[in-house]
C-alpha cells in the first residue's frame, strides 16, 4: 500500500520543509515495484538534509539500482514536527520513491554514521510500524541490516539488527540481496537466511554469537554458536575503488553539502592515533587523475550541480591533486563550477591549492593542529609543527583570507593544562598574524570539540577525560580565547559522555538504548533535543555505570567488545602505537615506509613491504 | 564575451503535484541545474560568487500548483527558443514542464515589477449549499471595504481586501466540493492571497488546494 498524496496532503502542509518527504528528485530511481525480486530501502538515521550528504549511502543507491532483479529506494529521519503529524493520522515511514511503508520491503539497510545517531534508528523502525528488537520481528521480513563505521563496534546495537556489514559495501551488498533472493525463492526461515548471511566475509550476524562476562563486567569471551559464524568477522574491502556513482540524486531543499562529490581517495596514510577513520579505512586507495576528470565530466553533465567536492580522508596528499584542481579550473570556468577540498593539510602547499581552487572567492579555510603544544601533538601522532602551522597560517593571511577556523580537541591522553594554555598561546599567536594582514576585519574561529576514544585506534584503551578536567579545561580556553578577531566554539560535555560510552559499549548497551529511547530519546546529536537526564535514568535503570564505559582504563590483557571484528590493522600493532603515544614517539606516514600495522597480512596492502 | 550577442528569454511553466511542496528558493536552484544539464549557455554575475542571471515572475507560495509561471533568463549567446524547449524537455525534472519560450526585449524593465495580478482556482471541500456560497461571493464583490490585519514580520498591519479582489467567481461544484476561480491584485498596491478571500467567504478550517493559473504581466 503506497502512501497517497491525498493522506500527505493533510501533513504535508503543517511541517518545516515539507519537500524533505516527497521524493522525486532529479536522478532518482522508481523502479516497478512488481518487477524486482528484492526490494532494498536504504535509511538514515538523520535528517534529510544530513542524510544526503552522505557519499556512502549513494554509493550503494547507485550500485544496487543498476542490477535488473534489485531495486533501493531512501528514507531519512523525519523531523520532530513530521514525526508527530505521521503518527497522529497514523501514516507509518514510507520510502521516498515508491511511498511504500518501510514493513513492505525486503531489506531495510542502516547506515550507521555516528554513535548519537543510534536513538534514531529504533525510532525509525517504531515509525515504520517495526519491533524494534530483532527477536520480536521473528520471521517477518524486512530483515535489518546496518553498514558505515559504526559497525565496527556494533555491539549496543546488537538487538536491534538482524545483521551488520563489516567494511566497504560495494560487493557484499549484492552478496546479501542474492542470498535474500535465494531464501525468498525456496521459503527458506529467517533463521536459514541468517546462517547463511554468516557465511558471507564480513557479515556479522550478531544473534548467533553468545558473549560471557567476567564478574567485574567486563567481556570474557564471544564465541559463535554455529558453524556458520566465524569466531572473527573480517573487514571487506574492495581492493581496487569501482568508478564513482554520476547519477547523484540531486535534493531540491539545501542539505548540508549540496553538491556533487567524487571520492578521490578511500583510507589513509598519516596514522593520527585518534583517528578511527584512518584506522578503518585502510588501506589507501587512489582514484587516478583520468577517473577522476571523467567522473567529474559525467557529474557536471547528469546533476547540474555547480560545485564538485573531492573527498577523501586526506585530499591535499593525492599525489595528482594539484593537476586535478588545475585541470577542472580550466575545463569548468563556463558556466562557472565551485571546487572544494574539505580536507587540507597544514602546509604552505594546501594554501596554494586553496588558492587555484577558491579563485577570488576565498570564504574561509580551516586546518586542524588537533592538540596545542608539540609534546601533545607528538602523542596523537600529528606530526605538525608550530612553525607549519604558523607558516600556513602566514600563507593564507597573506593570500588573502582574512578568516581562517581552527580545529582543537581536549581531553586527549595525556594533556595537562599546560597543553591547553598552548592553545592559548597558538589561538593568540594566529590571531596577532592575522590583524597584522587584515586589521580588524581579521576573524579567528577556533573550534574545539571532546576528544573522544574510539574503537580500533590505538587510543581504544583510553579513558575519555573527566567532568572536572573537562571543565577547567574548557574555563581555560573561555578565559583565553575571547575578544575582537577570535571566536571560540564547543561541544557540550554531556554529549561526549553518552558518545564515549556508546563507541565503546558492550551488548548489555542495547537495554539502555531501547529504554532511553521509550523514554523519549532521539535526535541526540542535535543540542535542543539532547536530554541527558533521559540517558541518565536509563544507565541507572538498567544497573549500569556511563563512566565504566567511558572513563575506564582499559589493560591490554582485557577481551574488548569488539575483539572478534577484525578490522585488519593488529590489535598489537594498535597498543604499540598507544605506548609510543605515552612515551611522546611519533611514527611515520606510511606512505614513506611500511610501519607494520598488521594490514599486509589481514587484508593486503599494496604499500606494505 | 560581449553584451552585444545577450538574449533574454522568457520561459511560461507549469509546477505540478509532485512539486508543491518545494520552496521558491528551492525551485530556482532546480532551474538553474536543469538549465545547466541542458547546457544552456546562461549569463552570470561577475564577482565572487557568480550567480545566473535569471529572475521569476512571482514566488509561488509552498503547496500551490501553477501552470503558468514565469522565468527571465539571460543568456550569453542566443539560442532559438524550440531548440531551449527540446533541450530542456529532457533536463527537467518532473513535476517542471514548459508551456511557452519568447524571445522579450532586453532592455524591459525586471519581470518582478511587471505583475499586476494573478489569477488562481481553488478547490475547497466545502459541501455546503450552493447558493449560500453564491450569495457569500455576491456580499464580497457587494461590499465597498473589507477592512482585514495581518500579520508581516511580526507587526499587525490594517488593509483593505476588497480593492484587491479584482474578480472572483464560483465556476462548479460536485460531491467533493467547489471550484473558485479569482483574480487578485498583485505587487504595487498589495498583494492578496487565496487564503485571505476564502477566509472572508467564511471557508475557514476547510481542506483546499490552490492552482496559480496566469499572471497579468
Amino acid at each position: 500500500m503506497q502512501i497517497s498524496n491525498r493522506l500527505l496532503d493533510r501533513i504535508l502542509p503543517t511541517v518545516t520543509m515539507p519537500a524533505r518527504y516527497t521524493g522525486g528528485e532529479w536522478n532518482s530511481v522508481v523502479k516497478d515495484w512488481d518487477d524486482v525480486q528484492v526490494k532494498l530501502v536504504l535509511a538514515y538515521p538523520d535528517v534529510y538534509q544530513v542524510g544526503m550528504s552522505n557519499l556512502g549511502l549513494m554509493i550503494l543507491y547507485d550500485i544496487v539500482n543498476r542490477q535488473p532483479g534489485f531495486l533501493a529506494e531512501r528514507v531519512y529521519a523525519p523531523w520532530v514536527d513530521m514525526d508527530a503529524a505521521m503518527r497522529r493520522e497514523g501514516i507509518p515511514l514510507y520510502s521516498l520513491e515508491s511511498r511504500h511503508p518501510l514493513g513492505e520491503f525486503d531489506v531495510l539497510g542502516f547506515t550507521l554514521p555516528y554513535e548519537l545517531n543510534f536513538s534514531n534508528v529504533l525510532n525509525m523502525l517504531n515509525l515504520a510500524g517495526l519491533p524494534v528488537l530483532a527477536v520480536e520481528r521473528g520471521e517477518d521480513w524486512p530483515l535489518v541490516i546496518g553498514g558505515g563505521v559504526g559497525t565496527v563496534n556494533a555491539e549496543p546495537l546488537a538487538d536491534f539488527f538482524d545483521a551488520f556489514v563489516i567494511g566497504d559495501g560495494e560487493e557484499v551488498i549484492l552478496e546479501i540481496l542474492n542470498a535474500c533472493a535465494r531464501a525468498k525463492e525456496s521459503g527458506a526461515r529467517k533463521s536459514e537466511l541468517l546462517r547463511a548471511l554468516a557465511g558471507i566475509p564480513g557479515v556479522y550476524v550478531p544473534s548467533l554469537y553468545q558473549v560471557a562476562y567476567h564478574d567485574d563486567g567486563t567481556v570474557a569471551a564471544i564465541t559463535p554458536t554455529t558453524p556458520e559464524a566465524s569466531p572473527r568477522i573480517v573487514r571487506r574491502i574492495v581492493p581496487q575503488l569501482p568508478p564513482p556513482p554520476v547519477d547523484l540524486v540531486v535534493p531540491y531543499v539545501k542539505v548540508i553539502h549540496d553538491r556533487g562529490m567524487v571520492e578521490i581517495a578511500r583510507g589513509c596514510t598519516a596514522g593520527c592515533r585518534f583517528c578511527q577513520a584512518g584506522m578503518v579505512y585502510r588501506p589507501l586507495r587512489e582514484r587516478s587523475l583520468s577517473e577522476v576528470l571523467t567522473a567529474v565530466e559525467a557529474i557536471v553533465q547528469r546533476t547540474g550541480y555547480e560545485e564538485i567536492a573531492l573527498v577523501s580522508l586526506n585530499s591535499a596528499s593525492h599525489p595528482q591533486i594539484e593537476e586535478m584542481v588545475r585541470e577542472l579550473i580550466a575545463r569548468y570556468s563556463h558556466p562557472p563550477l565551485a571546487i572544494s577540498l574539505p580536507s587540507l593539510r597544514i602546509d604552505t602547499f594546501s594554501v596554494r591549492l586553496a588558492e587555484l581552487f577558491q579563485g577570488r572567492r576565498k570564504t574561509g579555510l580551516t586546518f586542524a593542529p588537533e592538540a596545542g603544544s608539540q609534546r601533545l601533538r607528538d602523542v596523537i601522532n600529528k606530526r605538525v609543527t608550530e612553525e607549519d602551522l604558523l607558516a600556513t597560517a602566514e600563507a593564507a593571511f597573506a593570500g588573502g583570507w582574512q578568516r581562517i577556523k581552527l580545529y582543537f580537541m581536549i581531553g586527549l591522553p595525556t594533556e595537562t593544562l599546560d597543553d591547553v594554555g598552548a592553545i592559548v598561546e597558538l589561538v593568540r599567536e594566529v590571531r596577532a598574524m592575522s590583524r597584522r594582514y587584515h586589521g580588524r576585519r581579521a576573524q579567528v574561529n577556533v573550534s574545539v570539540a571532546t576528544f573522544i576514544p574510539k574503537p580500533h585506534t590505538p587510543f581504544q584503551w583510553s579513558p575519555l577525560v573527566g567532568e572536572d578536567d573537562l571543565s577547567a579545561r574548557l574555563a581555560l580556553l573561555r578565559r583565553g580565547i575571547k575578544g575582537r578577531g577570535v571566536r571560540l566554539s564547543w561541544h557540550a560535555p554531556r554529549t561526549s559522555l553518552l558518545e564515549a560510552a556508546l563507541a565503546r559499549g558492550d551488548r548489555r548497551l542495547g537495554r539502555v538504548i531501547h529504554r532511553a529511547w521509550q523514554d523519549g530519546a532521539r535526535f541526540d546529536a542535535w543540542p535542543e533535543h539532547f536530554d541527558w537526564e533521559v540517558w541518565q535514568r536509563a544507565f541507572a535503570a538498567e544497573g549500569l555505570d556511563v563512566d565504566w564505559y567511558a572513563r575506564r582504563e582499559r589493560s591490554f590483557a582485557e577481551v574488548l567488545p569488539w575483539d572478534h571484528i577484525e578490522n585488519g590493522v593488529s590489535k598489537s600493532f594498535l597498543w604499540d602505537e598507544y605506548q609510543r603515544a605515552l612515551h611522546g614517539e611519533t611514527t611515520p606516514d606510511c606512505r614513506l615506509g611500511c610501519v607494520g600495522c598488521g594490514l599486509a597480512e589481514t587484508l593486503g596492502c599494496e604499500g606494505a613491504g | 564575451m560581449t553584451q552585444m550577442n545577450r538574449q533574454r528569454l522568457r520561459i511560461t511553466f507549469a509546477k505540478g503535484e509532485t512539486l508543491k511542496y518545494i520552496s521558491h528558493l528551492d525551485l530556482a536552484r532546480a532551474w538553474e541545474r536543469a538549465l545547466r544539464r541542458a547546457g544552456v549557455p546562461l549569463a552570470y554575475s561577475q564577482g565572487f560568487n557568480p550567480r545566473p542571471k535569471m529572475a521569476f515572475a512571482a514566488a509561488l507560495p509552498v503547496g500551490y500548483t501553477a501552470t503558468a509561471e514565469m522565468v527571465d533568463i539571460l543568456l550569453e549567446k542566443p539560442l532559438v527558443p524550440l531548440e531551449l524547449a527540446h533541450r530542456l524537455a529532457v533536463a527537467l525534472p518532473p513535476g517542471l514542464q514548459v508551456v511557452s519560450i519568447k524571445e522579450v526585449d532586453l532592455g524591459l524593465p525586471a519581470l518582478q515589477s511587471q505583475v499586476r495580478a494573478a489569477e488562481y482556482r481553488v478547490s475547497v471541500a466545502w459541501t455546503g449549499d450552493r447558493a449560500d456560497l453564491e450569495a457569500r461571493i455576491a456580499a464580497l464583490l457587494a461590499a465597498p471595504t473589507l477592512p482585514r490585519e495581518r500579520v508581516r514580520k511580526g507587526r499587525r498591519r490594517a488593509y483593505d481586501l476588497r480593492p484587491l479582489v479584482e474578480d472572483l467567481k464560483l465556476e462548479d461544484g460536485d460531491a467533493a466540493g467547489y471550484r473558485l476561480w479569482m483574480r487578485l491584485h498583485h505587487g504595487a498596491g498589495g498583494t492578496a492571497r487565496p487564503e485571505d478571500v476564502l477566509d472572508t467567504l467564511g471557508l475557514v478550517d476547510v481542506p483546499f488546494s490552490v492552482e496559480r493559473t496566469g499572471l497579468r504581466v
